[in-house]
């Protein structure tokens, strides 16, 4: 295990950041903490790293099964990416990413050359060799940004934490570097645990995805598990759009509006309130009914401009509904606001209802 | 509670420990030891000694050449304040930096200079004595040098506030049909008020207690023209040092009571902040 | 960017005075700093060589004179350093961590400040003063503080202290830990922290603050005065030894002395000019962008 995070409480003053949180990170995985601001995953990578230490006598943290509790942080070797990049500003990039190499122990010091050699090396590695002699203010916030990466890495770290690596880029910028994150990992494979609130980018370069809220763990998984199988009403709202119906469980079925949905997990014969969570592109839109159960809908804004179309609708209930088709199925179809339609979903996502109201 | 949050930066042990060490040293201590000394004397006497008819005109002479001098500061600190951030002229970086000298000059520098200049024969002097106008060795010389003293603490509190002013604000004005004299009256100088009141009292509690720079101009006749730390001074030249902690516990109170309504302008100007 | 932008847009008409407006001010302005800054400044110059400039020479040469400026020199080099270590201290401690009451300590740190110069010295004198609380128990060992060298120390470390403490409190605050924790992260040793990363990020707000603080410790009247004694030769700063020779009815050697202090303020006012550039280059806002809040 790469890194191990046991059993951990933090609380400031009184309130609670993390409560009895649980984590392990295997070796050489890139692992993305994921959750809303104010959800605890900040608190929690900075206390893998050592920068807050968690309540007294609250659980432990282990790197390559060794507790770290009691190292100092200046010697638990972790390759920290800080959300502003934290440069020292009155040094040159090269001096930047030597720094945590010149200011070892004098027995433990690479020599001058070797300090220069594998500071070259990691600017080549982040394709900044021609950036040096620069001064942090004279970099883009994406060069600034690897100049700290290589910083990190220049100690040879036994993990690398970063704390939203591209919270402070431009969206262009943000696509590219996440891409060549990722390509870097599986050439350097260093377990790795990087903090966003951001789902697409927990969702396209992490193996593993750890969603958070309130100080605690909804749910760990690949990034199918928390898209396609949802643990919580929680994930199922951060993940992105979905529309809500109440409904209710009877045998195996889940009732809601006019129609019924096979749902084998609920086994009991009690009859129970539940929540029905379809995302818009789980909806198929039909001009005519096509004989199955289905809903009625008057469509009220069309969105087409982009690789999907989105549909606004309106239920005859009188409850928003929002659809999201292919170019080519939008086409067939041949909409325009005011037409009806029938929706009939593709997959639904339910929980019961434990504490009906 | 906890006292401290955690940190993985060293050194608060030995940086808080010597701040305490050092400020109980050199300035608590001193501090108390002014308190405990005017406590060695009764209440009675006490009132007696900062009632005395000379210790009260010293105050008022004091309060009052503060005052004026620190309202001739906010009429005036407010236009050099405005002219040297609003406008552009040949030599504003010199005159910029010029403001600070009555901050860099020793006070007894500028109290021998200050007299040079407005007694009889002298440049300024010469001019205002044939019109009947004494300035040295009268109460106007004491409101003079007080003015020199307090006017960078007024220019300097009011150029980051003008400088922090939006400019859309005043665009905004204009464009609702605002003339410029209007625009300064409803929304500039609304907004710089704070800072104005703050530089004001900042002025007037450092003319509270200004010596060097007084003493000179000011002639020291008991009644007319002693201000508040020459009786002092006067006291502990006398060896009675009980009446002079006392006239000084009086004069630290005032000057905390203007700290005091520094702060309550600034947490008063903040109400409206992001 | 910000302030060209500024500047740019308040030439604006709508956001600016009609020339004739502009001019009466600048003209106000100017005329009252003449009145009240050149002129002092001019005085002191100009009184100083009034007798000619071999009279002005022999005024300095004057070996009281001399024996001030050592003294003074002699006091400023002991309370700025002194000071200067317990600002480096105060502004690590409080800029750099959270703890309870320290809106209390900025405060304590502030008082000297608002204490009159007499005050200051007042209270040295009471004390250690020959009725003072320690000054028998220290007068019967043989150490003297009022009116002696020491008192002089004394009074001017009270009415300096705050200064380079309240210069760096600020900066400190501005720049942040990141920067420190990233270099623990690196395994940097505490003392390596502060020597390579925050000792080259606060230098220029330090040598801003030493500057104040020397200016100060040279230029200090009313507390050096109460303590002094006014010994001549022995406890005369040069602010002391104006006030005599100012006494003595001897004018000129009395600016001639005064015009070394207003040179060390004029040289202040540059150095500080200087350094406020170059403090404010440190800070640049998209500096401040990178390094967060």
């Amino acid at each position: 295990m790469g890194i191990e995070v046991r059993n951990i409480t933090k609380t400031f003053g009184t309130f609670a950041a993390l409560r009895d949180v649980s984590l392990g990170v295997a070796t050489g995985e890139l692992v993305a903490l994921l959750g809303p601001s104010g959800s605890g995953k900040t608190t929690l990578l900075r206390i893998i790293a050592g920068l807050e230490e968690p309540d007294p006598g609250s659980g432990a943290i282990l790197f390559h099964d060794e507790d770290v509790a009691r190292r100092r942080v200046s010697s638990r070797r972790v390759g920290f990416v800080f959300q502003h990049y934290a440069l020292f500003r009155q040094m040159t990039v090269f001096e930047n990413v030597a720094f945590g190499l010149r200011v070892r122990p004098k027995r433990l010091r690479p020599s001058r050359n070797l300090v220069k050699y594998k500071v070259l090396r990691l600017l080549k590695l982040v394709q900044l060799e021609s950036m040096a002699n620069r001064y942090p203010h004279q970099l883009s916030g994406g060069q600034r940004q690897r100049v700290a990466l290589a910083r990190a890495l220049a100690i040879e770290p036994k993990v690398l934490l970063l704390d939203e690596p591209f919270g402070a880029l431009d969206a262009r910028v943000r696509q590219e570097l996440r891409q060549w994150l990722r390509r870097l990992h599986d050439e350097i494979h260093l377990t790795s645990v990087f903090v966003t609130h951001d789902q697409d980018e927990a969702l396209e370069l992490a193996d593993r995805v750890l969603v958070m809220n309130e100080g605690r763990i909804e749910q760990i998984g690949t990034p199918d598990e928390v898209f396609h199988r949802p643990a919580t009403e929680f994930v199922v709202k951060f993940m992105g759009q979905v529309n809500f119906f109440h409904g209710r469980l009877e045998g195996d079925k889940v009732h809601f509006s006019t129609m019924a949905w096979d749902w084998p997990e609920h086994a009991g014969a009690s009859t129970q309130p539940a929540r029905v969570f379809v995302r818009p592109h789980e909806l198929d839109v039909d001009v005519e009914r096509n004989g199955q159960p289905s809903l009625q809908a008057v469509v009220t804004r069309i969105h087409s401009a982009g690789p999907n179309v989105r549909l606004e609708l309106r239920a005859a209930s009188g409850e928003p509904l929002c659809a999201e088709l292919t170019q080519e199925r939008f086409r067939s179809l041949n909409l325009s606001v005011g037409n009806t339609v029938y929706v009939t979903p593709r997959d639904v996502t339910v929980f019961a209802d434990e504490s009906p109201k | 509670m906890t006292l401290k949050q955690h940190s993985i930066l060293p050194g608060f042990g030995l940086t808080m420990g010597f701040t305490l060490f050092y400020l109980s040293l050199i300035v608590l201590i001193p501090l108390a030891g002014l308190l405990l000394k005017s406590a060695t004397i009764s209440w009675d006497q006490f009132y007696a000694a900062v009632t005395d008819p000379q210790v009260v005109a010293s105050y008022k002479i004091t309060f009052g050449a503060s005052l004026v001098a620190a309202s001739v500061n906010a009429v005036f600190g407010l236009a050099v304040a405005w002219v040297l951030v609003r406008y552009s002229f040949p030599g504003k970086n010199i005159v910029d930096a010029m403001v600070d000298l009555p901050f860099a000059m020793p006070t007894a520098v500028s109290g021998i200079a200050l007299t040079a200049i407005y007694a009889p024969n002298g440049w300024i002097g010469r001019w205002l004595d044939p019109l009947g106008i004494e300035v040295a060795y009268t109460q106007l010389g004491i409101m003079v040098a007080l003015t020199f003293i307090g006017l960078p603490f007024v220019v300097r509190t009011l150029q980051p506030a003008l400088e922090d002013m939006d400019v859309e604000i005043e665009e905004a004005a204009a464009s609702l049909g605002a003339t410029r004299l209007q625009t300064f009256v409803r929304v500039i100088f609304p907004a710089i008020m704070p800072a104005l009141l703050t530089g004001f009292a900042l002025a007037f509690a450092r003319a509270l207690g200004e010596y060097g720079s007084v003493v000179f101009i000011s002639g020291n006749l008991p009644m007319k023209t002693q201000i508040v730390p020459l009786l002092i001074m006067t006291k502990l030249e006398q060896y009675n040092y009980a009446e002079a902690a006392a006239i000084a516990v009086v004069a630290l109170g005032a000057s905390f009571a203007v700290l005091l309504f520094i702060n309550i302008v600034q947490w008063w100007s903040r109400r409206y902040a992001a | 960017m910000k302030h060209t932008e500024n500047i740019r847009c308040r030439a604006a008409a709508a956001t600016t005075e009609s020339r004739w407006v502009r001019w009466l001010l600048i003209g106000v302005s100017l005329t009252f700093l003449g009145l009240f800054l050149a002129m002092p400044l001019a005085a002191v110059f100009a009184q100083a060589l009034s007798r000619g400039w071999a009279m002005y020479v022999r005024s300095l040469g004057d070996s009281d004179a001399l024996s001030a400026i050592r003294l003074t020199l002699l006091v400023a080099l002991i309370a700025v350093p002194v000071n200067t270590v317990f600002g480096v201290a105060a502004a690590w401690a409080i800029a750099k961590f959270q703890f309870f009451g320290k809106s209390v300590l900025i405060t304590l740190i502030d008082l000297p400040y608002s204490v009159s110069p007499v005050i200051s010295g007042m209270v040295l004198v009471l004390l250690f003063g020959r009725q003072g609380w320690l000054g028998p128990w220290l007068e019967a060992r043989g150490i003297h503080v009022v009116f002696a060298v020491s008192g002089i120390v004394l009074a001017t470390l009270f009415v300096t202290f705050p200064f380079v403490a309240r210069e760096l409190i600020p900066l400190m605050q501005a720049q942040g830990t990141e920067e420190e924790e990233a270099a623990r992260l690196l395994g940097a040793s505490g003392w390596q922290t502060f020597r390579r990363v925050t000792l080259p990020n606060i230098k220029w707000g330090l040598l801003y603050g030493v500057i104040l603080c020397n200016a100060r410790a040279m230029g200090e009247f009313g507390a050096v005065s109460v303590v002094s004694g006014h010994i001549r030769g022995e406890t005369n700063t040069m602010p002391l030894h104006v006030e005599v020779l100012y006494n003595e009815y001897n004018t000129t050697a009395a600016f001639a002395v005064a015009s070394l202090l207003a040179l060390l303020a004029l040289v202040t006012l540059v150095l500080k000019s200087v350094l406020q550039w170059k403090t404010g280059e440190q800070l640049t806002p998209e500096e401040q962008g990178y390094t967060g809040d």
